[in-house]
C-alpha cells in the first residue's frame, strides 16, 4: 500500500525522541537497577529451587551471584552423602565427611567475589577450614608443588600452586553469608580463594590432590590464567 | 491488479540483511553465554564470548554505513515523523480497534515506534556491553546496574524482534 494519507514531512519528530528517551531510560536504569535487582534475584533464587521445569533459569537474574555450571546437571550432596578426599603426594591420604569438616577449627575470610564475566558481590563472608590446615594434617611430601581440585559435578577442576594453597585466605568453605552453602552456590563444600577471580573458587569440591606440578583446571584449558589474581591482589614478586 | 512494489533500495536491503545476520549471531552467542544448559552443550565459552562481543559492537555499523544511501536517509526521516494519523493508529492499538489501514506514508506508527526504540536500545546495549567488555571502573556507575540493564534490555530486544519477525512473516503487504 502506497496511498499517502499525509506527506512524509508532516508530523513531529517523535521518533528521535523515542531514540533519546530509550537511551536516557537505559542510562537511568544503570543507577536504579541495583536497588531493584536484589529482590528480583532473591525471588528467582527461591523460585528456581522448587521449579522442576528449570524454566525460571530462562529469566534474567541480574546482580548477586549467578548460577553457572559447566555440567548439565549436578547431583545434590548433604551431610550424609558428602565426602572430601585428600590424596596424591601426601603421607596420609584421608577423607572427610561434612560433620568432620565442620568440627575442625573454622576460619573466616571476607572478600569481594568477582567473576570474570563482570558481576561482583562485595564483601562476602566465607567460613571453613583453611586449606593449609588440611594439607598439614595429610602431610605434604617434599616434592609436592601444587594442588589440584576436583568436583562432584564430574567436570570442573581447578588448581593452585602450593604457595598459593597455603595462604590464610584460601578456605575449604562450608558457610557462605553465614549460612550453610546451598547447592546452587556450590554447597555443601566449595573452595574459596579470596584474592583470585571466582572461577578459582571451585564449587561442589570433592577432591584435593597434591601434585608435583600445576595441572591446569577446566577454564585454564580455555585460556584463563592459572594465577587468577584479582587486580591489585598479586603478591609482591608474583 | 496488485503490482509488487519495491519498498526498499538495494542498499537498504543490504543494511537490513547484515544487521539481521549480526543480530542473530549476537543473540545466539548471548544465549550460549547466559543459559547454563546451552553453555554446557556448546562449551568453548571463550570463543563464544569473543564472537558475542564483536557481533555486538559491529551491530550499528551497517546502519551507519547505510546513511551514505539517500534512500535510507529518506526512510529514516519518514520513520522519525509522527503524524496525527499515527496517533490514531497507536490509540487504536491501545483500544484494540483495528486501525491498521490508516497509515501515514510508507510506515505505520508501530513500525516507527519499533525502529526508534530498537535504535535507542542498541545504543544502550553497545555502551553497557563495552563497559562490561573492558571492565571500565567508572566511578559512580554501579557495575551491577550495567549488568542489569544489559541483561534486561537483551530480553526486551529478543521479545521485540520476535514480534517484528512475526509481523514481517505474516504480513501480506511486503
Amino acid at each position: 500500500m502506497t496511498d499517502q494519507v499525509e506527506p512524509d514531512d508532516a508530523g513531529r519528530p517523535i521518533g528521535r525522541r523515542i531514540v533519546l528517551g530509550t537511551i536516557a531510560a537505559g542510562l537511568a536504569g544503570l543507577f536504579v537497577a541495583p536497588t531493584l535487582q536484589e529482590k528480583w534475584s532473591d525471588l528467582l533464587g527461591a523460585a528456581s529451587q522448587r521449579d522442576p521445569t528449570g524454566l525460571s533459569g530462562l529469566l534474567p537474574n541480574p546482580g548477586g551471584f549467578r548460577y553457572f555450571s559447566v555440567a548439565g546437571s549436578v547431583p545434590e550432596k548433604d551431610a550424609s552423602t558428602y565426602k572430601l578426599t585428600i590424596d596424591g603426594l601426601v603421607a596420609k591420604p584421608t577423607s572427610y565427611t561434612l560433620p568432620q569438616l565442620t568440627e575442625l577449627p573454622q576460619s573466616r575470610v571476607t572478600h569481594d567475589v568477582v567473576c570474570t564475566d563482570g558481576w561482583q558481590v562485595d564483601q562476602v563472608p566465607f567460613v571453613g577450614v583453611r586449606l593449609s590446615e588440611l594439607l598439614d594434617a595429610a602431610g605434604v611430601q617434599p616434592d609436592a608443588k601444587a594442588v589440584r581440585f576436583t568436583c562432584f559435578d564430574g567436570v570442573y577442576s581447578e588448581s593452585l600452586t602450593m604457595e598459593q594453597a597455603r595462604r590464610p585466605d584460601v578456605l575449604v568453605a562450608v558457610q557462605m553469608l553465614d549460612q550453610p552453602i546451598p547447592h546452587i552456590s556450590g554447597g555443601p563444600v566449595r573452595l574459596f580463594v579470596g584474592p583470585m577471580y571466582f572461577y578459582k573458587s571451585a564449587k561442589w569440591l570433592s577432591g584435593i590432590t597434591v601434585t608435583d606440578e600445576v595441572v591446569p583446571g577446566y577454564w585454564e584449558k580455555y585460556g584463563y590464567p592459572v594465577d587468577g589474581w584479582l587486580p591489585g591482589e598479586e603478591p609482591a614478586g608474583a | 491488479m496488485h503490482e509488487s512494489v519495491r519498498r526498499f533500495s538495494r542498499a537498504e536491503r543490504l543494511v537490513h540483511q547484515t544487521t539481521l545476520a549480526l543480530m542473530v549471531v549476537c543473540l545466539t552467542t548471548a544465549a550460549a553465554i547466559y543459559f547454563g544448559p546451552i553453555a554446557a552443550a556448546i562449551g568453548r565459552r571463550h570463543v563464544v564470548a569473543t564472537v558475542h562481543e564483536w557481533s555486538g559492537i559491529l551491530l550499528p555499523a551497517p546502519f551507519l554505513l547505510g546513511l551514505l544511501s539517500r534512500a535510507l536517509r529518506l526512510d529514516v526521516r519518514r520513520l522519525n515523523r509522527f503524524t496525527r494519523t499515527d496517533g490514531r493508529w497507536l490509540l487504536g492499538v491501545v483500544r484494540r480497534i483495528p486501525h491498521h489501514h490508516e497509515v501515514s506514508g510508507k510506515f505505520n506508527a508501530g513500525q516507527k515506534v519499533f525502529a526508534a526504540w530498537l535504535a535507542g536500545a542498541i545504543v544502550v546495549m553497545v555502551v553497557t556491553g563495552l563497559l562490561l567488555w573492558f571492565k571500565f571502573s567508572l566511578s559512580g556507575v554501579p557495575r551491577a546496574g550495567v549488568i542489569a540493564v544489559h541483561d534486561i534490555l537483551a530480553f526486551a530486544i529478543a521479545v521485540a524482534l520476535a514480534g517484528h519477525a512475526y509481523k514481517a512473516l505474516t504480513s501480506i503487504s511486503r
